[in-house]
């Protein structure tokens, strides 16, 4: 195990150096020069190149990678030219609601998605199985930018249930809060529960049909305990496989859902800064984004290590 | 990397391709859907209005006889910005994922075929490529760039690459050790025949199956990105920027959000419900739907 961790992680440095130089390069060689951003159209090209200097902006390109790479070793993602504040604050302080959202998200998508999946893999074939199976394939059709249109509508604008946009911290106000999280955490749930029905359903029938479910019904235990406990625990490594292939999803819709919501996250944290051209936070998120991609991707792998030996031996 | 597998199961691969299976009456009607929209998109030239004419005493006018959906918030016909949309969306949901079958599928079957450092050097570019949230990514490269029909498909489409190459390799690993490759190989020819007489007709139809998918990914990518106002620029409407600039006026006149989300949701739906009926034909381990 130790050595099948260690080779992950020798494998993560290459990727999380190629990940490093991309955002860079996207931020360094694409047209739009950071200086004249700064101080907006009308400066003197003096002024452009005093300022240029200052940054480091006239060195070879290498070198002001090396420099940016070494910077954000230390931690120092850089400064926000507009509003003062560093990428870390910036990240630190939204944070907490981007996870908040996405956790809601998947717990809400697994609570509609496995108790389906379940019921129709007991009926598989019946009217009901259709019917859901072809619902979510539905589903799947819907993106959550839809979903959260016809969410607001029927929960904010007609029901008047539910707040449209706005958010409370939760130490403030904790109903508050949630109430603020039910339609965004709603609408990515939508999109996620189709996945992990259609997934978890095919696997369970499978299951249903090895001979130790057949035993424990022998054994007179109670059909619920046969479902949720014999039944759905192979199924575990596919439910983990769903989560890492959801988690890439769930950033992108969560940047979104953020925004319609109104939520402040780390997605409007990018899309806020993508409309006023803050092209330094826009770098320290993507790389502060990318990484966190890859090494939750790497702890699903890990996760799958633990749970199916084949795979650390690299037998699979 | 946590990854799904698109393995072709090398015995039945082949021999299923052929064979008929019944497609229903949601497909023909998912194919007629498509029809429609792509002869809307094609015709809409001839409409007596263009989507950007503005008539300001009609805002938000309801349906009537000369305006079939109504007008928008700034007096533009519905009908015709729906129709016009349908061009960028089709434009951008076709062209994109045509960049990724081909640059994709190439580096696919050539890695596939090839094996070696080849093989290890494409897999690992595009592991990079994946290690970004496809979305973040494609907004990062717009905010750059600028935003332009032909940037945004540029970009979403090598976005596409690295899931055609795992596609077109996973189908080509199995294909390459078959006996009808083995036996091309024993009689001399090249592998450039090999690649484009055995194997390419054989990876095409997995590939397409997975382009229409494509197609429906990106049509929701470029509705999203356009809904936040960072996709194609206005005034050009797309139908993501229509449901983006209907959400406005939700109370008012629900319809402008609602019914390019509708159109959207049902063009997705048909390229979906076709590519996962060509995918099960071509991959007959996972039944249908």
């Amino acid at each position: 195990m130790l050595g099948f961790v260690a080779r992950r992680l020798l494998y993560l440095v290459p990727v999380l150096v190629a990940v490093s130089l991309l955002t860079f390069l996207i931020a360094s060689l694409l047209p739009g020069d950071l200086a004249y951003v700064i101080l907006g159209d009308q400066a003197t090209p003096e002024k452009v190149a005093a300022l240029r200097h200052d940054m480091g902006l006239d060195q070879p390109i290498w070198w002001r990678y090396l420099s940016w790479l070494g910077h954000v070793l230390q931690g120092d993602f850089g400064r926000s030219f507009r509003t003062g504040q560093t990428v870390l604050q910036a990240v630190a302080e939204r944070l907490p609601v981007s996870i908040e959202l996405m956790l809601l998200a998947e717990i809400t998508g697994l609570a509609i998605g496995v108790p389906l999946a379940i019921a129709c893999a007991v009926r598989s074939g019946s009217a009901f199985d259709r019917f859901m199976t072809g619902t979510a394939f539905g589903m799947l059709s819907v993106p959550a930018f839809l979903a959260a249109i016809l969410l607001i509508y029927l929960f904010a604008v007609e029901l008047r249930w539910l707040p449209a946009t706005g958010y409370v911290p939760f130490a403030e106000d904790p109903i508050g809060n949630l109430r603020f999280f039910v339609l965004p955490a709603l609408t990515l749930a939508l999109a996620e529960w189709p996945g992990i029905m259609r997934v978890l359903r095919s696997d369970m029938i499978a299951t249903l049909q090895e001979d130790y479910i057949a035993l424990a019904k022998a054994k007179g235990l109670k059909a619920s305990r046969i479902l949720f406990v014999h039944a759905l625990k192979p199924s575990s490594l596919t439910l983990v496989t769903i989560t890492g292939i959801n988690i890439g999803r769930l950033i992108g819709g969560a940047l979104i859902v953020e925004t319609i919501f109104a939520l402040p996250g780390i997605g409007r944290l990018l899309v806020g800064a993508m409309y006023t051209r803050d092209l330094i936070i826009l770098q320290g998120v993507v790389l502060f984004v990318a990484t966190g991609f890859v090494l939750m991707n790497f702890i699903v792998d890990m996760f799958y290590a633990v749970l199916d030996p084949r795979i650390r031996h690299g037998h699979a | 990397m946590a990854t799904l597998e698109l393995g072709i199961d090398e015995n039945v691969a082949i021999s299923a391709i052929g064979r008929r299976r019944r497609l229903g009456p949601l497909f023909w009607a998912a194919i007629a859907w498509m029809i429609l929209v792509f002869a809307a998109a094609a015709l809409a030239g001839l409409l007596p209005f263009g989507p950007t004419d503005m008539d300001m005493l009609e805002r938000r006018a309801p349906p009537s006889a000369l305006h079939w959906l109504g007008n928008d918030g700034l007096g533009r016909d519905e009908l015709a910005r729906l129709i016009y949309g349908a061009r960028v969306s089709l434009t951008v949901g076709l062209c994109a994922p045509i960049i990724g079958i081909t640059i994709g599928g190439a580096l696919g079957m050539l890695a596939g075929y090839f094996r070696g450092r080849f093989e290890t050097l494409v897999v690992g570019s595009m592991d990079v490529l994946l290690a970004f949230p496809p979305l973040i990514l494609a907004l990062a490269v717009t905010a750059y760039l600028g935003q332009s029909i032909l940037n945004l498909t540029c970009i979403l489409g090598v976005l596409g690459i690295p899931a055609f190459m795992r596609v077109a390799r996973a189908a080509t690993l199995t294909l390459a050790r078959r006996e009808f490759v083995i036996a091309a190989q024993a009689l001399g020819a090249t592998h450039a025949r090999i690649l484009l007489r055995e194997l390419l007709p054989n990876v095409i139809l997995p590939l397409f199956a997975f382009f229409l998918l494509g197609v429906a990914v990106t049509i929701v990518v470029e509705g999203a990105l356009s809904f936040l106002g960072l996709g194609v620029p206005p005034p050009v409407s797309s139908w993501g920027s229509m449901i983006g600039e209907g959400r406005e006026s939700l109370e008012m006149a629900p319809r402008l959000a609602f019914i390019p989300a509708v159109t959207m949701f049902l063009t997705v739906l048909s390229f979906n419900l076709v590519g996962d009926t060509l995918r099960a034909l071509s991959d007959p381990r996972q039944g249908a739907l």
